[in-house]
């Protein structure tokens, strides 16, 4: 092909709305007679409802009507659309408001209906509801042990699942044999996603079709379509469209099904006119999903060399009082199945108990367990390199996966027969080190030391998977996901060759209209502006999963990329009818069909699509049209890879940690726009790095949220950050045919350890080792007192 | 207990009856249409609201309507000028100093007064001149890069 714009850094067509105020998210839609909801939390963790009194709330002028659980007892429970595999999931999920009793601070208990938000508003703190308050736990171990107050009768000891991946006995045997064997407990705190935009749902109702319209903050329309009809409203798919407009963010937490989008929906029809809830802040921190939560114990055994021979793993994974759509699935498939990282390492065990607690539900964030994986498996090296005091470089190069055997296997069936794709591990450490120029950094690091100053490097060499796609593997019999998660694409060449792609992702950031179309002009060989991309809209585009997971490009580009090959072959056999000439010698090329070896004997993909839509004159039996779409079920998933290295200098008198470099080197397969991908990372790392510093969903004893505000979540300012230095080398995926592998998350999994493990360098010749996160000024200062001795 | 506030918005001035306690942003994305001003927040602190009022940077969520009476806003639909983008849309584009565009209105308007008070930040000045933005997406790397960008090309 002649110029190719895969791999060029266009810039995104989604722009010119966004940065003229143009471009409409959820709240700035408006329907004629639109009311406005405004709902009543839980202000108890745990409590049993004994009544609700609304008629003072009704009275308010202005109040259409105020609801209870009670007034939608017909629709059932939320579905769990991803429980763990092979292990009994005793799953509780929310109701649209709750009836009989709230298991976390801010559950939907009533909703007010009234002619504008402020009244909405005043009407929900006139509400009484009287609790019965119960006891509460908020700390994942202690719901398990005996004696904690119990949250579910199906669940007894709060234990939603009980799972496991690897080898029990071959990895006990294993660290009975090891030189050294290192144990530590490794906690990896809450977070809570915040994108800045909240969620939202707007809803309408036709009487006449019995259909709904609901507009939503999701990521994945298609799929709350499914589930709202299917399983929560009981009417067939057609009668209800879902839109999601600009989304503002969402990192995982707009993935899922709310109880408020289900609630707005009935309300539209109860109440007769169309309806808009949007969320507080607030209201956010309290009720949309939080991240992570887990607490660890870990045990790694080695030879003297450093080889690393076995790696044992508990872990409490906290899910929150009720499940969220996938909320099982993040800490079994994505996080237990990674945790050989980029390590040839010949003994694994994960145990997982997913643990019910008084918190808000936690399920997916960005990275989405694998961050979870990654920050052990780095965290677990540093450790061991400190114990035999060798270099942290060297002890991961001694341990890599080497270049040469890929497809590689995890041992003990980790992965559940799937194998890593393709990588080069040391090409990316080789890359970090050069990059940062690591020896003089350790004689820097020398020679502040001497001076009293602490100065300390990190490393963080990262596999992801993105794609999580391949049906059989993920589906119902292997890794417990309700479906397959394949995606779709529709091509259609227009009369005047024009292209409309609808895609089943949805974009809320990541730039698809511009990417996808990159893709599609370079395939097609036409101009990237005649390229239109349309999504997020159950009515015109086909079904799809949706966007998280970094599976956008990996499964959804690759859906387009096969509807167009079809496409092509299409436009050969009208190309080779109109040159009169036979299939066999006509090829595709450059946009054009033309006969082989005689170039300007052509037709022009606009002739053809045209002469296509026109049909007048097409082979003999074939229908009108160039449009194909394609459903692609990837053979395998995609692993990305880097390594990411942050310097810092940790002040010992108060504990402030200053990021003075972060590198990151990544390979995410092949690229399709480079600027687009450096800024996920460049986001991807902001993200991690706060959690390593300063990120922390905090609950009191009484399950109250101490960190429910931009107050008092520290998500970082500007000014918390450096620049970041990004580097990249490029190892094609084998799965698809466009090499690509996914970028989304890379940025979050890599750079959370690099960070926790530069503090540690720094902070080493005190003797410390480990802290847990997030690693604030007054963590660490109480940290250098108790070991290093203040001084 | 209504009251008239006169302002006047990108250029057009408005008369409008509004409750007392009604804030500025609503003001501008209910009564008048302009839905550009996000909200992010509810303790001032995302900065995804941010206008100009009488030429400085505010929170509009954090004025009220009442207080705006007679002011001078501008939102970021008033930024463009005769269908040409302002600079610093220009550089957002260009440097991908956005990716859901959610705080980008606030950021715009934020770093157009930065811009005005201080004309070649260093990069630590535009960090520190964002303290009341914050953007969940970029990293703020390429924020910074694309209010470099516009800085220079104002200054020539
Ligand atoms: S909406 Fe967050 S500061 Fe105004
Ligand atoms: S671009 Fe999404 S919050 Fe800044």
């Amino acid at each position: 092909m002649a110029t190719r714009i895969f791999g060029s850094s266009i810039k995104r067509r989604e722009d010119p709305k966004l940065i003229t105020g143009e471009a409409q998210y959820l709240e700035d839609i408006q329907l004629h007679g639109m009311v406005h909801a405004a709902v009543l939390r839980s202000p108890y963790a745990h409590a049993n409802i004994r009544s609700i009194n609304v008629e003072e709330a009704k009275a308010v002028d202005g109040v259409i009507g105020v609801f209870t659980g009670k007034d939608f007892e017909e629709l059932p429970a939320l579905p769990c659309a991803w429980q763990a595999g092979g292990v009994d999931n005793n799953a509780n999920t929310p109701r649209v408001l709750e009836i009989e009793r709230v298991t976390f601070t801010g559950a939907a208990v009533a909703v007010v209906v009234a002619e504008n938000r402020y009244i909405a508003q005043d009407a929900v703190g006139l509400i009484e509801v009287d609790y019965e308050p119960l006891p509460v736990v908020v700390d994942a171990e202690e719901a398990s042990q005996k004696g904690a107050p119990q949250l579910h009768e199906n669940a007894p000891g709060n234990i939603c699942m009980d799972w496991a991946c690897g080898q029990e006995e071959g990895t006990e045997a294993a660290l009975e044999e090891a030189d050294v064997v290192v144990k530590q407990r490794i906690k990896n705190q809450r977070l809570i996603p915040t994108p800045l935009e909240p969620r939202g749902a707007i809803a309408q109702y036709s009487p006449a079709s019995e259909e709904y319209t609901v507009w939503m903050t999701s990521q994945a329309p298609h799929v709350m379509r499914l589930l709202m009809t299917a399983f929560v409203f009981g009417i067939p798919e057609t009668k209800m469209r879902v839109i999601s407009p600009h989304v503002g963010g969402g990192f995982g937490s707009k993935i899922f099904l709310y109880p408020e989008y289900c609630l707005v929906a009935a309300l539209a029809k109860k109440v007769g006119r169309p309806i808009k809830w949007m969320e507080t802040r607030g209201e956010n921190y309290v009720a949309t999903t939080h991240g992570r939560d887990h607490i660890s114990d870990i045990e790694v055994g080695v030879k003297r060399d450093g080889t690393v021979t076995a790696l044992k793993v508990k872990t409490y994974a906290n899910l929150g009082g009720i499940l969220s759509t996938i909320a099982p699935g993040i800490p079994t498939t994505l996080y237990g199945r990674m945790l050989s990282g980029v390590y040839k390492i010949p003994n694994i065990y994960c145990q997982v108990l997913g643990v019910y607690t008084n918190t808000a539900m936690v399920d997916a964030y960005r990275g989405a367990g694998r961050p979870e994986a990654t920050y052990l498996v780095e965290r677990v090296m540093d450790l061991v390199a400190n114990e035999l005091k060798m270099d942290p470089s060297e002890l991961r190069r001694k341990n890599f996966i080497p270049a040469d055997a890929f497809p590689y296997e995890p041992a003990d069936d980790i992965l559940a027969g799937l194998k890593y794709d393709s990588g080069n591990y040391e090409a990316v450490l080789d890359r970090a080190l050069e990059v940062t120029d690591y020896k003089a950094f350790r004689q820097e690091q020398e020679k502040a030391r001497e001076s009293g100053r602490y100065l300390g490097v990190g490393f963080s060499s990262y596999i992801e998977v993105c794609g999580v796609a391949p049906s059989a593997w993920v589906g119902v019999g292997g890794q417990g996901w309700g479906a397959g998660l394949w995606e779709s694409a529709n091509v259609r060449v227009h009369l005047t060759g024009q292209v409309v792609v609808t895609t089943g992702t949805q974009p809320h950031g990541q730039g698809h209209e511009t990417t996808v179309a990159q893709v599609v002009a370079d395939e097609l060989g036409i101009p990237f502006e005649d390229v239109i991309v349309q999504h997020s809209d159950t009515l015109g585009t086909p079904f799809g999963y949706g966007t998280y997971g970094s599976r956008s490009a990996a499964v959804g580009a690759v859906a387009v990329y096969n509807s167009l090959q079809r496409i092509k072959d299409k436009a050969k056999l009208i190309g080779a009818h109109m040159l009169e000439a036979s299939i066999d010698d006509v090829i595709y090329e450059d946009g054009k069909v033309h006969v082989k070896g005689a170039p300007t004997e052509s037709k022009t993909i606009q002739e053809i699509a045209g002469q296509a839509a026109l049909a007048y004159d097409l082979p003999e039996g074939m229908e009108a049209f160039l449009d194909d779409t394609a459903y692609y079920d990837p053979p395998n998933c995609t692993f990305p890879f880097g390594t990411h290295m942050c310097m810092v200098e940790v002040d010992r008198h108060t504990g402030q940690v200053d990021i003075q470099r972060y590198v990151a080197v990544d390979d995410v397969g092949r690229v399709i726009n480079p600027m687009i991908v450096d800024g996920q990372v460049h986001g991807g790392i902001a993200q991690g790095v706060a959690q390593a510093l300063w990120e922390h969903g905090v609950y009191d004893e009484s399950g109250q949220l101490v960190s429910g505000s931009l107050l008092d979540y520290a998500i970082p300012k500007a000014s918390f950050l450096p620049s970041f230095e990004l580097d990249r080398t490029e190892t094609p995926s084998p799965v698809n045919p466009l090499g690509v592998k996914g970028a989304g998350e890379a940025g979050t999994i890599a750079s959370t350890p690099a960070v926790v493990n530069a503090v540690m360098d720094a902070l080493s010749p005190l003797g410390i080792t480990h802290i847990d996160m997030p690693l604030t000024a007054e963590r660490v200062w109480q940290a250098v007192q108790q070991n290093g001795n203040g001084g | 207990m209504s009251r008239n506030v006169t302002v006047t918005v990108n250029q057009s001035e408005h008369t409008c009856e509004v409750e007392p306690r009604l804030l500025l942003v609503h003001l501008l994305r209910e009564n008048l249409g302009l839905t550009g001003t996000n909200i992010g927040c509810d303790t001032s602190q995302c900065g995804s609201c941010t206008v100009l009022m009488d030429g400085q940077a505010v929170k509009s969520c954090t004025v009220l309507a009442v207080q705006a009476d007679e002011a001078n806003i501008t939102t970021i639909e008033g930024l463009a000028q005769e269908g040409e983008l302002h600079p610093l849309q220009e550089s957002f584009w260009e440097k991908h100093g956005l990716q859901c565009g959610f705080c980008t209105p606030g950021m715009i308007m934020t770093a157009h007064d930065l811009l005005s008070r201080n004309p070649d930040p260093t990069d630590t000045e535009i960090r520190h001149g964002l303290d009341g933005n914050l953007c969940r997406c970029t990293g703020y790397h390429n924020i910074v890069t694309a209010i470099q960008a516009a800085a220079s090309s104002i200054r020539s």
